[in-house]
């Protein structure tokens, strides 16, 4: 018996590990370059734990004045926060310090965008779907404790950007009706800024919201393994068995080497790419602020929200009721998580699908999900563009007032656009599928018939294509439920069935219809009818595929 | 229970590449164990069926961790020879540090390279044959649901939780209130709301003085059009006491002058002083500093969210979503010439508060 089997023993007949390694050591995952986002993510996280350890052991999370005079001459001298001057300290005399920094705020970035990337393609393929919605809300969980921490983790170094934010941050508490003031001297242990506020940021930052993060990616993890993960429709595909490659050696090696990808990249980024030059912008006053101060990316949405929001401001009893900061800072922010979190029994309710799906549908399988999923985007989009409204203005030679009021029109109308023309455009796709499937797809050959006329030569698709476009389910609408039943009793809770009803129709009545296996055939057949024609014509054998044909068919 | 000794040896063997007892025909096709997927064609590599290529592509695989190997040498090599503060200029880039850059060079390809070897090694020399596995039902079957629930309702027939409505209300109730004492400590994170965000330095007769270099200032200092930033002249004092900014966050203002014929409102009557007005410089929308001031047209914009006042109107928002115009400190000078605050601010500077009223 060699070392590593003694090993191998000693720590099964303690915890029965075989049980668990012969179920799953060649577990089979299915392949798909989309479902490498949420791997980003989570080696994304790897990173900032590992640089963020690495951080803690030179930053100072404090607000006690100083003065610098450390290596960097230009604010050698200056009196500022301890915060600042030991981020100073990690960028300029500790060797790698930079190159630290500069990887983790990168992470931070690629964290928050992979993970953004990483619900869209779950959303437009439908992977929310039961039994996976518990998956859904830890992620959507995730997401927003990401924004949070990643927002934290830029307000520490306490330099005048960072502090800028912080600042907005406590003009919003602020305008929380009754409570706020309370609320924002709880926080800032007084008035702003305080000198509080940076060591209790940096408990949330490296302890408490890391700890969330990483319990729920635990959980979320856990289900992906459990519940297997979902696949795309294609030939052997069905909603009961996965198809791929085994997690071992194959997604070990694959998933494993792509976490060094990531690091890398993240870390060449951090070597080539200057992020978040805090030495630039100075320390923190109130007094002072750069023009053109910009957000990480992740909070642009919500700083354009702000800045397109119309200054209306109430006043009830007395007191100030400023709907210029709550409607975009909290309403329109919660609206925009919630709808997002119920958005899986939203569906269920309209479609009346409660079924389990483990075959993923493409974005043009399910139109209104598709298109509700691009107006949102759309809006989300426009209230980012309006968070960079000054940079726009600067750099195309604008009118910062006329593009505000462009934005603060058009988000009301282009999402709605967006809509149609999303839904339009998947069922033309639809459209284009069943043409494929029942006329097979051109092949840039023409024939001329004796009787003169000229004919395009089609051939029938791939079955592996065919698999992918039948895969879709015709989706009946629900039906209108009668007002009252045979014996005249009203039907309970009509109201709410007939408007269900409505929606169902308004969400999958225009919907192509998949061809059916009749249909198929006659198309089929009428095709190769063609093919056999063509092949007499230019000499092709019979049922052995012509190169060029295969070449103009992809 | 029966137990296979053998399915586990081959579980180790597989886990291991051990040789001590291959099995004589792949795995059985077990209810849970990989089968090749049906209807998929599988096209074998070159490297499956070449064994020159299969050499090669394990020769490449090995050059890219050789690589790795070489990328953190280098790592080394720059931490101790590359002083921490020399400059070099990359083109494309410019002048970077060139600590930074070997040091990020190092580990980012010698990470890179890691994982672009396992990447190819995967997908050259382990078997790219596709396995198909049964999902299982998530939804158990009735008998092992019903089982499940026979279990706890057992359980909580036992523990008398449902019989025993007065144990059930107390224990709710302890559990209610057993939150309090973890919450109420928190009320001490901070003082409650004292009514000082009501008030800033500027008294009667507080001179004002340029902000940084804290020197009072003339009328005659500021040219037509100008601008200074200014603070209390007890600022500085203030703060040498008190290590906090909280002060300055309030009582910053900046100073402009126009011509008197332009100024066209005030928010009280004669606050300027020859044209020179005073007014906070804090927005009165989230409470950031505004800045940029267009000398043409009186404007004063906000950088954050561009919220405009305009100056030579009382303050007046003009654009932007802040609601509340600028709030104007009334000045004078004092009998030496220097400027000076006739009186506090008449209404709280900055961001909007529910005890503002």
């Amino acid at each position: 018996m060699s070392g590593i089997e003694k090993g191998y023993d000693w720590v099964d007949d303690r915890l029965t590990s075989s049980n668990f390694i012969k179920r799953n050591a060649r577990k089979v995952f299915p392949d798909h370059w989309s479902f490498m986002l949420g791997e980003v993510a989570l080696y994304s996280f790897i990173v900032l734990l590992l640089t963020g350890v690495y951080l803690t052991f030179f930053f100072k999370a404090s607000q006690n004045e100083v003065i610098y005079n450390g290596s960097y001459i230009p604010l050698k001298g200056v009196k500022m926060t301890e915060a600042y001057a030991s981020s100073l300290n990690i960028s300029f005399d500790v060797r790698g310090g930079l190159l630290i920094r500069q990887i983790h705020h990168w992470a931070a970035l690629f964290f928050v965008a992979s993970i953004s990337v990483h619900l869209l393609r779950v959303f437009f393929t439908g992977a929310f779907r039961k039994p996976r919605e518990i998956n859904w809300i830890i992620g959507n969980v995730l997401l927003t404790l990401a924004i949070v921490e990643g927002f934290a983790g830029y307000s520490l170094p306490d330099d005048l950007l960072s502090g800028t934010g912080l600042r907005i941050t406590s003009g919003i508490i602020l305008a929380v009706p009754v409570v706020g003031t309370w609320v924002s001297y709880l926080i800032f242990g007084g008035q702003f800024p305080g000198v509080d506020f940076i060591p209790r940021l940096y408990s949330v930052h490296i302890l408490l919201i890391p700890g969330l993060i990483l319990a729920l990616i635990t959980a979320h993890l856990m289900m992906v393994w459990y519940q297997k993960h979902t696949q795309f429709p294609g030939e052997g595909r069905t909603n009961n068995n996965v198809v791929g490659y085994p997690f071992m050696p194959v997604y070990m090696a694959k998933a494993g080497g792509f976490f060094f990808v990531v690091f890398g990249l993240t870390a060449l980024m951090g070597a080539l790419v200057q992020i978040n030059p805090i030495w630039a912008f100075g320390p923190y006053t109130p007094d002072q602020v750069t023009a053109g101060s910009q957000p990480d990316w992740y909070m642009g949405w919500l700083d354009g929200a702000l800045r397109l929001m119309p200054n209306v401001e109430l006043h009830i009893f007395g007191h100030p009721l400023s709907l210029n900061i709550i409607i975009p800072a909290m309403v329109v922010a919660g609206i925009i998580f919630t709808l997002m979190a119920l958005y899986p029994w939203i569906e269920r309710w309209i479609t009346g699908d409660t079924r389990v799906h483990n075959l993923l549908e493409r974005p043009r399988d399910n139109p209104t999900r598709t298109a509700i999923g691009v107006m949102s985007l759309t809006f989300y989009v426009m209230l980012w563009i309006g968070g960079g409204n000054d940079i726009i203005a600067l750099n195309f030679h604008l009118s910062i007032n006329a593009i505000t009021w462009f934005l603060r029109i058009s988000i009301l109308i282009f999402p709605g656009i967006a809509f149609v023309i999303t839904k339009r455009f998947c069922l033309s796709l639809q459209r284009r599928d069943r043409d494929k499937l029942l006329h097979g797809v051109e092949t840039g050959r023409i024939l001329r018939l004796p009787n003169g006329q000229f004919e395009e030569v089609h051939q029938p698709i791939s079955s592996a294509e065919a698999a992918k476009i039948l895969a879709r389910e015709d989706v009946q609408p629900l039906p209108i439920p009668a007002k009252t039943d045979a014996n005249g009793v009203r039907t309970k809770h009509y109201r709410m069935k007939a408007l269900q009803a409505r929606m169902s129709h308004a969400w999958a009545s225009d919907a192509i219809p998949v061809p059916t296996a009749a249909e198929i055939e006659a198309g089929q057949e009428h095709a190769a009818h063609q093919v056999h024609d063509a092949g007499e014509r230019y000499g092709i054998e019979p049922g052995k595929p012509n190169t060029d044909f295969t070449e103009s068919v992809h | 229970m029966n137990y296979d000794e053998n399915e586990d040896k081959r579980a180790v063997d597989r886990l291991f590449g051990g040789t001590s007892e291959p099995a004589a025909t792949p795995d059985p096709i077990s209810h849970d164990g990989p089968a090749p997927a049906p209807g998929v064609v599988h096209i074998p590599r070159r490297t499956d069926i070449d064994p020159v290529a299969a050499k090669r592509a394990e020769r490449q695989v090995s050059m890219f961790f050789g690589f790795a190997m070489l990328a953190f040498i280098g790592f080394v090599v720059a931490f101790f020879a590359i002083p921490k503060d020399k400059i070099v200029f990359v083109p494309v880039i410019g002048n970077t540090n060139a600590s930074n850059l070997t040091l990020g060079l190092g580990l980012g390809l010698g990470a890179l390279l890691i994982g672009m070897g396992a990447i190819h090694w995967a997908k050259k020399l382990m078997s790219d044959v596709e396995l198909s596995q049964e999902r299982h039902d998530l939804a158990p079957d009735a008998a092992t649901r019903a089982e499940a629930i026979e279990a706890i309702s057992e359980g909580g027939a036992e523990s008398g939780l449902f019989q025993r409505k007065m144990l059930r209300r107390s224990l709710i109730g302890a559990m209610a209130l057993f939150p309090l004492p973890l919450i109420l400590p928190l009320l001490d994170l901070g003082p409650r709301p004292d009514g000082q965000m009501k008030h800033t330095l500027w008294a009667k007769d507080m001179p004002i003085v340029v902000d940084v270099t804290y020197q009072k200032i003339r009328p005659e200092d500021i040219p037509v059009g100008g601008l200074v930033d200014a603070v209390p002249a007890i600022l500085p004092t203030v703060e040498e006491t008190t290590h906090n900014l909280n002060e300055r966050a309030k009582s910053a203002i900046i100073l402009v002058r126009m011509k008197p014929s332009e100024i066209r409102a005030q928010q009280g009557p004669n606050w300027d002083y020859e044209g020179i007005l005073a007014y906070s410089k804090i927005c009165t929308h989230v409470g950031c500093p505004t800045s940029l001031y267009e000398q043409r047209t009186h404007h004063l914009l906000c950088p954050c969210h561009q919220s405009t006042f305009d100056l030579a109107d009382a303050g007046r928002v003009v654009f932007g979503p802040a609601a509340r115009r600028m709030p104007q400190l009334a000045i004078t000078v004092d009998s030496e010439g220097y400027l000076v605050a006739r009186g506090d601010f008449t209404q709280p500077v900055g961001p909007s508060f529910w005890e503002r009223t």
